[in-house]
């Protein structure tokens, strides 16, 4: 379970580029949550992964995921709890390093690393089965770099590391706006299937109203830094794209929707 | 112009270049590995090369000198990952700041500018009065240097160091200490410099204050004729750290050849300086005039539209 409370954050504070990113947002997550998040540009979504994963500190507030008080734990650390994705494909993998590099750093998340061997070969069929359950035929290319690979398999890869240890909370930032269409639906699909096959707790931003409705069992909307919609269960499968603009009089907003 | 005198300089010229392989390995590991520019070297292999021979002359045996030289070129790079992570100094200024101090201490542990050791009184490991000897025992070490690297480089812990330089965002999210990491980088790289240093005064017989001037010119200089020369053929960690080393010999030979054809020996630095820079340019220019026919084509039909 993860437990947001009264979380504020403030960018530039003090100077003409003040902007207050979160103003007193309270979220709760239960266990097996998968919970999308949508909002305007600015809204705070992806300030408020980025918080969860200790990028930066909260000014306010605390953090606690299955009852871990995270709130003032450096980034490094809460990486054994969390898994993330990335919106820029190049983020989530160091391209000069082989696949089957990147997957061992990845298993070794929350680990103490020693001079122990940097990959065994027990792990390298580990990791072949892994990639071959992405469907990219990456299990026949273990030892080419990752620079090599298209955006979409660098961010499919970059979702099987973090699922690789099994996250306690898996941190979606708009991780297939970078992708043509196709791989995208390709990358959400499997996104799905992990989340549900493994049972992850999940917060994905979206700028796509369609695949917020789509996917997952809860989805909220952020404006100004705080939760403002928050529809789950029944509701939450009910919902058309039309509901939505209907029922919280969005216009329909460039910014806001991408179709 | 006589050639046997360009013949007889040759064996020199490898000995050097085998301990500055050493010192350029230290370089890669920051500047390749890691991807920072440390300037802490040119303090570093001075430090080595002074405490060497102020232990050989308060009558430690070499090893153990050597040993000493490596444990204060560890301490000057610890000094630059604090200064760098945990006070967040720019890793260019804090290897300045670090090359500076270690200036003064240089002078403390050598007490004037200059201490010589005469390898008739003292059993130095190497000395360019015995240059095969030299060449041998410098060998024998930079293959150890790169055996126990390659190794340390594919453990865990070695791999998180390479993730750091790779990919620092990626690193963190993958639960790394990147400070730590960082830290651990630039102690190894300082330490390997410091050693270089240490072999460098017993070759030389003498270690001076201003040893060091210029030496991360030198190991880049390395670095980068071994990359351009053997990066078709090397692709291997190990053979990386080869190509480092054939690259500070093949440097060393050149300016054997620039000065058998008569330059006056004052222009070294400036002519590695101009070596370093001609090399650092020959992949920038490849990239911007020698790209796929395709993004050419497109650029000039831009330019024609504009």
């Amino acid at each position: 379970m993860l437990e947001l409370k009264e979380i504020y954050k403030t960018f530039n504070a003090g100077t003409v580029n003040e902007k207050r990113a979160i103003d007193g947002l309270n979220l709760t997550l239960e266990d097996g949550d998968f919970v999308t998040v949508i909002g305007g540009n600015g809204a705070g979504k992806s300030t408020i992964l980025n918080l969860i994963a200790g990028v930066f500190p909260v000014d306010g507030g605390s953090i606690t995921l299955n009852g871990i008080d995270m709130t003032h734990l450096p980034e490094h650390k809460r990486a054994r709890y969390l898994g993330r994705v990335f919106q820029d494909p190049m983020m989530g993998t160091a391209a000069t390093m082989g696949i089957e590099e990147n997957l061992a750093l990845a298993y070794r998340r929350g680990q103490r690393r020693g001079l122990g061997y940097g990959i065994s070969n027990a792990e390298r069929d580990l990791y072949r089965e892994k990639l071959a359950t992405l469907g990219l035929g990456l299990e026949n290319r273990m030892t080419s770099k990752v620079g090599l690979l298209s955006g979409g398999q660098r961010q499919a890869l970059t979702l099987l590391m973090a699922t690789l240890k099994k996250p306690e909370l898996l941190l979606l930032d708009e991780h297939t706006a970078a992708l043509d269409p196709k791989t995208a639906d390709k990358v959400l699909q499997l996104t799905d299937e992990i989340v549900a096959r493994d049972h992850l707790t999940t917060l994905m931003v979206t700028h796509n109203m369609k695949n917020a409705i789509q996917y997952g069992n809860r989805l909220i909307m952020m404006d100004a830094g705080r939760v403002v919609v928050d529809i789950r269960g029944e509701e939450k499968k009910k919902l058309t794209v039309h509901d939505l603009l209907e029922r919280f009089h969005i216009e329909n907003d460039r910014l806001l929707l991408s179709e | 112009m006589n050639f046997i005198n360009l013949l007889n300089a040759l064996p020199g010229a490898c000995a050097q270049g085998l301990i500055w392989g050493i010192m350029a390995i230290g370089v890669y590991i920051t500047y390749k590995v890691l991807d920072i520019a440390d300037l802490t070297v040119d303090g570093s292999i001075t430090t080595g090369g002074a405490t060497c021979v102020m232990l050989m002359l308060a009558g430690f045996p070499a090893w153990a000198a050597m040993l000493g030289a490596l444990g204060a070129g560890l301490l000057a790079g610890l000094v630059t990952g604090l200064l760098h992570t945990a006070m967040g100094i720019p890793a260019l200024l804090s290897g300045i700041l670090t090359q500076l101090s270690l200036y003064s201490i240089n002078l403390r542990i050598m007490q004037k500018s200059n201490q010589s050791i005469s390898v008739d009184k003292y059993d130095l490991l190497v000395s360019l009065r015995y240059i095969p000897q030299a060449i041998l025992i410098t060998a024998i070490l930079a293959v150890a240097v790169i055996a126990v690297l390659y190794w340390f480089f594919g453990t865990s812990l070695g791999c998180s160091i390479r993730a750091t330089g790779a990919n620092p965002n990626m690193s963190r999210a993958q639960g790394i200490n990147v400070d730590m990491t960082k830290i651990i980088g630039l102690m190894i790289s300082n330490g390997l410099v410091a050693l270089s240093g240490a072999l460098l005064s017993q070759y030389n017989g003498f270690a001076d204050v201003k040893m060091g001037i210029g030496s991360i010119v030198i190991g880049l200089a390395a670095v980068i004729i071994g990359e351009v020369i053997f990066s078709k053929i090397f692709h291997n960690f190990a053979l990386k750290l080869l190509s480092v080393v054939l690259g500070a010999i093949i440097y060393y030979i050149v300016l054997q050849f620039v000065f058998w054809f008569g330059l006056n020996p004052d222009y070294l630095k400036l002519l590695t300086a101009v070596v370093v820079a001609i090399f650092l340019a020959v992949p920038y220019w490849k990239g911007k005039y020698f790209t796929k026919p395709a993004v050419s084509a497109a650029k000039k039909e831009d330019k024609a539209n504009a």
